[in-house]
């Protein structure tokens, strides 16, 4: 579905690496901040060019796709929701639609299907985002990037700024769309028990380089260098001290 | 028939009361022979004039032989030949002449024993302050300093009616007159005898041009030989010192002299500020929207490419550090005297706060909104206007209303190349030391600033979307 083969990009110290996601899996990009997890997802949605390199969405090479085009068809998620203060949430999750010019009714159903997805208070859309939690900014930000039905699913850090119990809410709540919706979903993280939680495979970057890929249990059975045992251990120890 | 209708007279004059009235009697002579007149007061020197009449801007206004001869069309041969080449006609003189001279204050000149020109010389230490447009003139300071080998130093240009309360007051010694300066008498004024006779004769003629209807020239012609120097000084005493209104002294001299009535238009205070109010709010309003359809495009310019962006900030700067004056009248040689140069020095005084504004505001959004709406597959102009020109609309809005508070104060200056307004009242009030004739100005321009700021605030509600005002 998605396939990074030799990216490189310089500025965002990235690669050269090669990446793959087939189709219906959840990939979580994890690693410390500064490892080059949100160049790797500009890189996929074409918001940055690789110096060297191709990156592939279904087989093709994004540079030949027309990016307007490429981009509705991923949806994006950043951390906080990336929310435009001047509309109201419905504006925010519709705008693309409206400009696409969606019929009404179109609009309306699905803003219900994707309401009762992720969770959220309809009286919540009329709000302004300088009005929401933290956490309906944050299932905004999910419907917004779902609205068009995209076959690819981005999430850059989504709990990163959210305190516990929300952040413990939105998770199960979040692996329940991905699971109902069954959508190509490449999660960025630095929490491993969050990468662990909803991916199938996980891709450990360190220093713009992928250190291992596998599942969570590979990745802690058989860390492939002292890097990877290191920041899986450094995660582990503190629940594990309290047994 | 029609189009001799829709013609309509139009006589301007200098920026001085003689000027002014002797225009104004012209204007209401030709208005009592039916002929639709319009009096543009108070455009400027003679050079500005003459030229507005080459150009057709004005069809007649009055000037003096002395004037013609040294500065506008310096030469050999007939005056009135040497002005026909040029496709204007000269009438007969009006009846006197009104010279230049130069005086000082009785006392003064007593205490000093100067009496004549010569005696000036032998004062290197005196003060002289003179009227800008002698300062500059061939026929002015630099040749009568050549003439009687003057030696002072102290030399300033001033405008001419404070240049006599400046006399008045002992701030200079001497300064250039109008022999028919109703100030002569009234400040008990020496005039210094011209021994070396340099000053030329200054006969009050009309200029008008070729192409005036017949009967507008025949009605001009009425004034010809019918003004004396006595009565000149008179009308300037009423009008400068007593604060009669000129077209009531203009009126009455003609229903005396010529027995024409009713032809003086006294507009009352409220009709005057009224009219003086559409003028102001053109100037302002056309600048303003001009302005704002470049600027914003320029604005949003400079934020893509901030290498050029600096650029082109640095230039609109630029324009903004000329001082207002000077771009006023740098305009006149591109688009002559009235509205349409005053509007395009505003229009370029707008631009900055305009132009910097938009350039910050869309600087200023936070890189995870831009992010965003070019992850959404919003192509670049629905971007600006969906996402990008909202979320920049407060500070935009900020930098027009900065450039409406400027225009508004900017605009009064309008009236020194004829575009009339705020300034008109003001420029007359200051002509004439009328200190209620200036407010009459002054206090509806603040006024129109403070309500161009509240204009703006309250479009600030209607056009700042909701989510950003939280």
């Amino acid at each position: 579905m998605l396939e990074l083969q030799r990216v490189a990009h310089r500025f965002g110290r990235l690669g050269p690496l090669d990446l793959g996601v087939s189709e219906g899996e959840t990939l979580a990009v994890l690693g410390p901040s500064g490892a080059g997890k949100t160049t790797l997802l500009r890189l996929l949605l074409g918001l940055l060019a690789p110096d060297q390199g191709t990156v592939r969405f279904r087989g093709e090479d994004v540079r030949t796709l027309d990016p307007a085009e490429l981009r509705r068809r991923i949806g994006y998620v950043v951390q906080g929701g990336g929310l435009f203060p001047h509309l109201t949430a419905e504006g925010n999750v519709t705008l693309v639609a409206r400009f696409l010019q969606w019929p009404e009714e179109r609009i309306a159903r699905r803003l219900d299907e994707l309401l009762h997805l992720a969770r959220l208070p309809e009286a919540a859309l009329q709000q302004y985002p300088a009005q929401l939690s933290g956490g309906q900014a944050q299932r905004v930000g999910l419907l917004r990037a779902l609205m068009l039905d995209p076959e690819v699913l981005l999430l850059d850090e989504p709990l990163g700024a959210l305190d516990p119990v929300t952040r413990f809410d939105l998770q199960a709540d979040l692996r329940t769309a991905f699971e109902q919706l069954r959508k190509t979903v490449v999660l960025v993280t630095h929490d491993l028990g969050e990468a662990a939680f909803f991916a199938h495979r996980i891709a450990l970057l360190h220093e713009g380089r992928i250190a291992q890929e596998g599942t969570f249990e590979e990745l802690a059975r058989a860390p492939a260098d002292p890097y990877v045992a290191r920041f899986i251990h450094a995660q582990r120890a503190p629940l594990e001290r309290l047994r | 028939m029609i189009l001799a209708l829709l013609a309509v007279v139009q006589i301007g004059s200098k920026a001085f009361t003689e000027s002014v009235i002797v225009a104004e009697m012209a204007a209401q002579l030709a208005r009592s022979a039916g002929i639709e007149t319009v009096h543009r007061r108070e455009l400027g020197g003679s050079r500005i004039l003459w030229d507005a009449l080459l150009r057709g801007e004005i069809d007649a206004y009055p000037e003096y032989t002395g004037t013609i001869a040294q500065e506008l069309l310096p030469g050999q041969g007939d005056l009135r030949g040497r002005v026909a080449g040029k496709g204007v006609v000269m009438s007969r003189s009006l009846g006197f002449s009104d010279s230049y001279a130069v005086g000082m204050q009785r006392r003064a000149a007593e205490r000093l024993g100067i009496r004549t020109l010569e005696d000036l010389a032998r004062h290197p230490g005196l003060r002289l302050g003179f009227s800008n447009e002698f300062m500059d003139r061939k026929d002015g300071w630099p040749a009568l300093r050549a003439a009687y080998r003057l030696p002072q130093k102290d030399v300033r240009g001033l405008e001419h009616d404070l240049a006599l309360r400046a006399l008045a007051g002992g701030a200079i010694d001497a300064t250039d007159l109008y022999t028919t300066d109703a100030e002569i008498a009234a400040y008990d004024l020496v005039v210094l005898e011209d021994v070396r006779r340099f000053f030329p004769d200054y006969q009050a003629v009309l200029l008008w041009r070729k192409d005036l209807p017949a009967d507008a020239a025949a009605a001009l012609r009425r004034l010809e030989g019918r003004i004396s120097a006595r009565e000149m000084i008179e009308m300037n005493a009423r009008v400068k010192l007593r604060r009669d209104p000129d077209s009531a002294v203009a009126a009455d001299f003609l229903a005396g002299a010529l027995g024409v009535r009713g032809a003086g238009r006294i507009e009352g205070r409220a009709r005057r500020i009224a009219a003086r109010t559409v003028e102001h709010l053109e100037l302002v309003a056309i600048s303003l929207a001009a302005a704002l359809i470049f600027a914003v495009p320029l604005g949003i310019a400079a934020a893509r490419r901030p290498r050029a962006g600096q650029l082109l900030l640095g230039a609109v700067g630029l324009v903004q550090t000329i001082p207002s004056l000077a771009v006023l009248v740098f305009m006149i040689p591109l688009l002559g005297i009235g509205a349409r140069p005053a509007i395009a020095a505003l229009f370029l005084y707008s631009l900055l706060p305009i132009v910097r504004n938009t350039a910050a505001g869309l600087s200023g959004i936070p890189p995870e909104i831009r992010d965003s709406a070019e992850a959404l597959g919003l192509p670049r102009l629905a971007r600006l206007r969906l996402i990008e020109l909202p979320l920049a609309s407060p500070g935009i809005l900020a930098g027009v209303q900065t450039a409406a508070v400027i225009d508004v104060g900017t605009a009064t200056l309008g009236a020194l190349i004829g575009a009339g307004g705020y300034g008109q009242p003001i420029l007359t009030g200051i002509r004439l030391a009328d200190v209620g004739l200036i407010l009459e100005g002054a206090v509806p321009a603040a006024v129109l600033a403070l309500l161009a700021q509240a204009l703006f605030e309250l479009l600030g509600r209607a056009v700042v979307p909701r989510g950003l005002r939280l």
